[in-house]
């Protein structure tokens, strides 16, 4: 099927702006990105959907249309229309509870995983997972002490 | 069979609430469900092949998994032993459980049921015919042995044993899965009996037998997956005793034995069961007669005794397959009663360390007689069953056709192993009960109170068992000797007490001899063999090596959670992103595609239209005002909106629109709380980077579309729908009846996104509670005859002017606003056009089946004639508009979709399918009604209610919160 130009370009030229303000950590700038993505892939389903054409209503035509438009993408597209409302609304939300809470509209980096990639930049890290058996017996203390029940021996004869 | 398992099961069910009320005398009644199942094994005791019991019920028949139940000579065999040690090892609890203080355990009651459960779960094993439902009771008793192993769960040892065994068995467990399906496949059937009837051969099935064989040897603690067995001994004693002596380790024995006489001459079977069998023998036993703790002396025993029953049943041969039955008969039998002794001991002493332990005898002298009987089956002494056991062993070696030349040399190992079981036995005997030499009881011992009869019960029988069975061995040769015969090459040895001079008595002697000197002489061997380091060099590795694996594993995990995880979005997005340009276009470059056929544009005012979208969204990117940029990313929207409308998609056009400026007022409404202006530092930031993946990615999807476009060459499914929606779906408009018919879920699935999208938001901004409706004008009922000074009369302490402030109402809720912000235009305006639009939204609602509109369009039509009404007449306003709870509209909508959904089921058709209904109204004429009316009705309700639920909760409550936080710096500063 023949290739259009026109809408090619500017499917790219949506996405690349799209991606720019997604990549960026400011919450509301990060939803316009989503949007500009969002029409972006939707011209791009329509697009590889086929040629323009007649309307897919029954008894009605286009002026000098002679086939009529993929009605498969529209559906698919109209479906995704609605529901990128309905995120953007939830991640306006988002951004009001966030601004309220903390007074700033970044996206601030994960304390779990920065912590995390921290340790493990650690390059002895090895030797301090060597430790944790004895540092466990620190943090949690060990009730291994000889019960009334299956008092366990020490650690001479286990295993 | 079936009634024993749903006793079981009921039983599991009662156990905590039985525990709960009578403590530890609850395991007296539990334990007679074991011992009523018992009866029921003895009373339909199969007598020979031909009348095996069955039963058949369909399950999954897709997946060849039904519960296929057979109840042979071996599954009886191994139900007694099961269920016989069962019931006594429930008896002998309640007096484990037996504390000084009276107190009970907390976690007796799930103790028990999980041992009852265990008991049922065992029977289930060793009926199922169905090797998939055989697999799904094996990790049953995986399952229940982590419970039961970690059930003393505040010590460290306890956790760390069980997940050790749990981790092992599975990891066995799901080896063997494999092989199942593997030989489920290739056999033609998943039943045990049809395939040692028939078994296939091939490279395949033998990959598929080591599979099962890895799950077999890893539950019966076989090197070099023994070590979790040792470390299981964390558990409480009557664990030991059922789960680790006499029930689940034998399992693994189990299945190699109901596999031997179809499989034990695939390649592989035969070296890896007597090779590592042999192995296990020798390495657990000298670990065994190096041990201080009674318990780990008997668990580095049971381990020895599986690796030479592993040998004895694997091997193949009849004579062998006796020999193996009969010795996992008295090994459950001794080894069950020695582990209750030690069980006994520790209770009563406190400790279960030799050197802790003498004159133990002279104190308990009938726990004593009980142990001395017990060991003296281990050691295989006449005249009890071990010995019987031990001489058909090694006759049977002796003369084993299937080992052929190996036999002599399996033997001699046998016989090497045996002697190292001599010393334990010994050694465990000596160690718990002997003097020592010293002149008084160790202070444990002399602290002793006293076991009662009743703990000592349980051990009693099962060691008078020992001798019973030992001194008339001909029942059970009957029995055993049933299976035995199945096996290729038959049986013709029979088990007795005496058989005459011969080398297997010879041996016997022998070992007897040996292990006596070795372990009296003990002092006097060079004390190099009994160093640390050896001692330590080939077990203590295989539990070192179990820690470094899942350290390394740890390890793994972490390098590479922090590796690719930093916590950053940009980061993460940029991961992605990255992705997304390299593998396709990396594919791409590698494989063949078509030539696209360039045209510059399909009709001249795209590339108009596209200037002013393309300028929108650089404008978005560039504009530091938010508002500004909103503006932008809206004017691309509409751009494509005229885009569709162009293209021949008026339902999208439409909806586009409504939806782009239904957008922009919810993005005002939130952006009237933000700072008016971005961060321009952060703006800029890594701004080359981000320009260069940004563009990469847009080139990408440029590229990726082209190529998708020329590879098209098939007739689209399009072609189709227009007709199938008018003379099916009974529609003109393909569009909707693809929405409300033909792909009728994906739509419920979307207006369950947009419910929940919803409730988000209004839980997100109502954070205690988000139900309720906007607020209304107070209702004053007015006194007959009075005119209605209502809203004048409204708390409105300002006094300033507008002209909307007068005597005609336009809207009623706008009589509660700050005057400032009140629109005389804007109120009659909306006054005026408010019904317009209502009946806009009810006529794309109703003519959208067969002309541009539908539900979305008509909900998102209505929404705006919400937007309008809040906007023109503020919160109060809102309420007036709609009383009605969001949440009850979205919850009505969602209802009607999906009753719509099942109501067809009902009437016989597939969920969703529309149907036509034709009537006449008078005046009207004949009418045309399609069910999918009420699915579109649904997805209407649902718009508008989101709708309804954004204004409610980002308008009407926001105005609030606005008011409230201005109150304290400036009094008076309303919204607009």
């Amino acid at each position: 099927m023949t290739t259009y130009l026109v809408p090619l370009v500017l499917i790219g030229a949506l996405t690349s702006c799209g991606v720019y303000l997604l990549l960026q950590r400011n919450l509301t700038r990060m939803l316009l990105g989503l949007l500009l993505i969002g029409n972006a892939l939707n011209l791009l389903i329509l697009t590889v959907g086929g040629a323009s054409g007649n309307p897919p209503v029954r008894g009605r035509a286009s002026a000098g249309a002679t086939t009529t438009a993929d009605p498969l993408a529209q559906g698919m597209i109209l479906t995704a229309i609605v529901i990128t409302m309905g995120i953007a609304a939830f991640v306006l939300a988002l951004t009001y509870r966030s601004y309220r809470l903390t007074t700033a509209e970044e996206v601030d980096n994960d304390p779990e995983d920065a912590r995390v990639s921290k340790l493990s930049d650690k390059d002895d890290v090895a030797a301090d997972e060597d430790d944790t058996a004895e540092d466990l017996h620190e943090v949690f203390p060990d009730t291994d002490a000889p019960d009334e029940l299956d008092a366990l021996p020490g650690h001479e004869g286990s295993r | 069979m079936l009634a024993v398992l749903i006793a079981h099961a009921i039983a599991t069910l009662l156990a905590p609430l039985l525990v709960k009320r009578w403590g530890r005398q609850a395991f007296y009644p539990l334990s007679l469900v074991p011992l009523a199942s018992l009866s029921w094994v003895a009373m339909n005791w199969p007598d020979s092949q031909s009348d095996d019991h069955r039963i058949q019920i369909n399950w999954v028949p897709g997946l060849s998994m039904n519960i296929d139940l057979r109840f042979d000579t071996l599954a009886a065999i191994m139900s007694a032993l099961v269920l016989a040690i069962g019931a006594l090892v429930l008896f002998y609890c309640v007096d484990y459980f037996h504390h000084h203080d009276g107190h009970t355990e907390k976690r007796l009651p799930s103790f028990a049921a999980e041992l009852v459960a265990f008991s049922g779960a065992m029977f289930g094993l060793v009926v199922s015919d169905n090797m998939l439902v055989l697999y799904l009771f094996w990790e049953l008793t995986t399952v229940l042995s982590f419970l039961l192993v970690g059930h003393y769960a505040e010590r460290a040892t306890s956790r760390r044993a069980a997940t050790q065994a749990l981790l092992v068995t599975t990891a066995g467990g799901l080896a063997m899965l494999v092989g199942i399906v593997i030989l489920g496949q290739y056999g033609g059937s998943y039943l045990l009996s049809d395939l040692v009837a028939h078994p296939p051969s091939g490279a395949a099935v033998s990959v598929a037998i080591v599979l099962i064989l890895i799950g077999a040897l890893s539950k019966s603690a076989i090197v070099p997956m023994h070590f979790w067995l040792p470390g299981a001994m964390a558990a409480p004693t009557p664990v030991s005793a059922y789960l680790h002596a006499a029930a689940m380790v034998k399992a693994g024995v189990y299945l190699i034995a109901r596999l031997t006489p179809g499989f034990a001459d695939t390649p592989g079977w035969r070296p890896i069961i007597v090779v590592l069998g042999l192995t296990t023998m020798l390495l657990a036993g000298w670990r065994a007669v190096r041990e201080y703790d009674l318990k780990l002396i008997l668990a580095f025993g049971t381990v020895s005794q599986l690796g030479l029953i592993t040998v004895l049943v694997g091997s193949g041969g009849g004579d062998l397959m006796l020999a193996g039955l009969t010795m996992l008969c008295a090994h459950a039998m001794f080894k069950a009663a020695l582990f209750m002794v030690v069980g006994v001991i520790d209770h009563s002493t406190g400790t279960r360390d030799i050197r802790r332990l003498a004159w133990l005898g002279k104190r308990a002298p009938a726990l004593f007689v009980i142990a001395a009987a017990a060991t003296a089956s281990m050691a295989a002494l006449p005249p009890f069953l071990g010995f019987v056991a031990k001489e058909t062993d090694f006759e049977a070696l002796l003369h084993s056709q299937s080992l052929g030349a190996a036999a002599p040399y399996v033997l001699g190992a046998v016989v090497v192993g045996s002697v190292f079981t001599t010393i334990y036995s010994l050694r465990f005997l000596w160690g718990a009960f002997a003097r020592k030499g010293l002149p008084r009881p160790s202070t444990r011992v002399a602290d002793l109170h006293r076991p009662s009869a009743t703990f000592l019960t349980a051990p009693a029988i099962l060691a008078a068992a020992g001798l019973a069975f030992g001194i008339a061995p001909s029942r059970l040769d009957d029995v055993l000797d049933d299976y035995a015969e199945s096996v290729p090459g038959g049986s013709d040895y029979h088990l007795a007490l005496w058989h005459g001079l011969g080398l297997p008595l010879l041996l016997s002697a022998l070992v007897l001899a040996v292990g006596t000197v070795i372990f009296f002489a003990r002092d006097r061997l060079p004390r190099a063999l009994s160093d640390k380091e050896v001692g330590y060099l080939p077990l203590g590795n295989a539990d070192r090596f179990y820690d470094a694996t899942l350290r390394s594993l740890d390890f793994v995990a972490f390098k590479l959670t922090g590796a690719t995880q930093r916590g950053s979005i940009p980061a993460t997005q940029s991961v992605i992103l990255a992705t997304l340009v390299l593998v396709p276009v990396g594919a791409l470059s590698l494989g063949a595609h078509d030539r696209p056929r360039f045209e510059l544009w399909e009709s001249p005012l795209q590339p108009i239209v596209g200037l002013l979208i393309v300028a929108g969204a650089v404008g978005a990117v560039i504009l530091r005002n938010r508002l500004a940029a909103v503006l932008m990313v809206g004017l691309t929207g509409y751009g494509c909106g005229v885009i569709f409308a162009f293209h021949g998609a008026p339902d999208l056009a439409l909806t586009q629109f409504l939806v782009e400026t239904l957008t922009l007022v919810i993005f005002v409404l939130v952006l009237r709380t933000l700072p008016a202006e971005a961060d321009a530092g952060a703006m800029r930031r890594f701004r080359l980077p981000r320009a260069v993946l940004a563009v990469a990615v847009g080139a990408t999807v440029t590229v990726l579309a082209t190529v998708a476009m020329a590879a098209r060459t098939g007739r689209p499914i399009a072609d189709l729908l227009p007709d199938a929606a008018y003379y099916r779906g009974h529609g003109a408009n393909t569009v909707n009846v693809l929405l409300v018919d033909i792909r009728a879920w994906d739509t419920l699935g979307e207006i369950s996104v947009l419910l929940v999208a919803a409730t988000g938001v209004a839980s997100l901004v109502f954070r205690h509670q988000r139900f309720g409706s906007a607020p209304r004008v107070p209702t004053t009922t007015p006194a007959a005859g009075q005119p209605d000074f209502g809203p004048i009369m409204a708390p409105s302490p300002q006094t300033a002017y507008s002209p909307a402030v007068g005597d005609t109402t336009w809207l009623r809720g706008s009589e509660y606003r700050d005057p400032r912000n009140r629109s005389l235009v804007l109120e009659v305006a909306t006054r005026l056009i408010f019904p317009l639009i209502m009946v806009l939204s009810a006529y794309f609602f109703f003519t959208g089946h067969n002309t541009p509109g539908g539900g979305f369009a008509g909900g998102l039509t209505a929404g705006l004639a919400l937007v309008l009404r809040y906007l023109a007449g503020g919160r109060y306003e809102l309420g007036e508009t709609l009383p009605l709870d969001a949440g009850k509209i979205l919850g009505v909508g969602l209802g009607l979709s999906a009753c719509t959904a099942v109501a067809s089921l009902f009437l016989g058709a597939p969920v969703l399918s529309s149907a036509v209904v034709h009537f006449d109204i008078p005046l009207l004429g004949p009418m045309k009604f399609v069910t999918a009316l009420f699915f579109d009705l649904g997805v209407y309700l649902i718009v508008v209610g989101l709708v309804l639920d954004v204004l409610r909760s980002l308008g009407a409550r926001l105005d609030e919160e606005i008011i409230a936080n201005a109150q304290p710096v400036r009094s008076g500063t309303g919204p607009r």
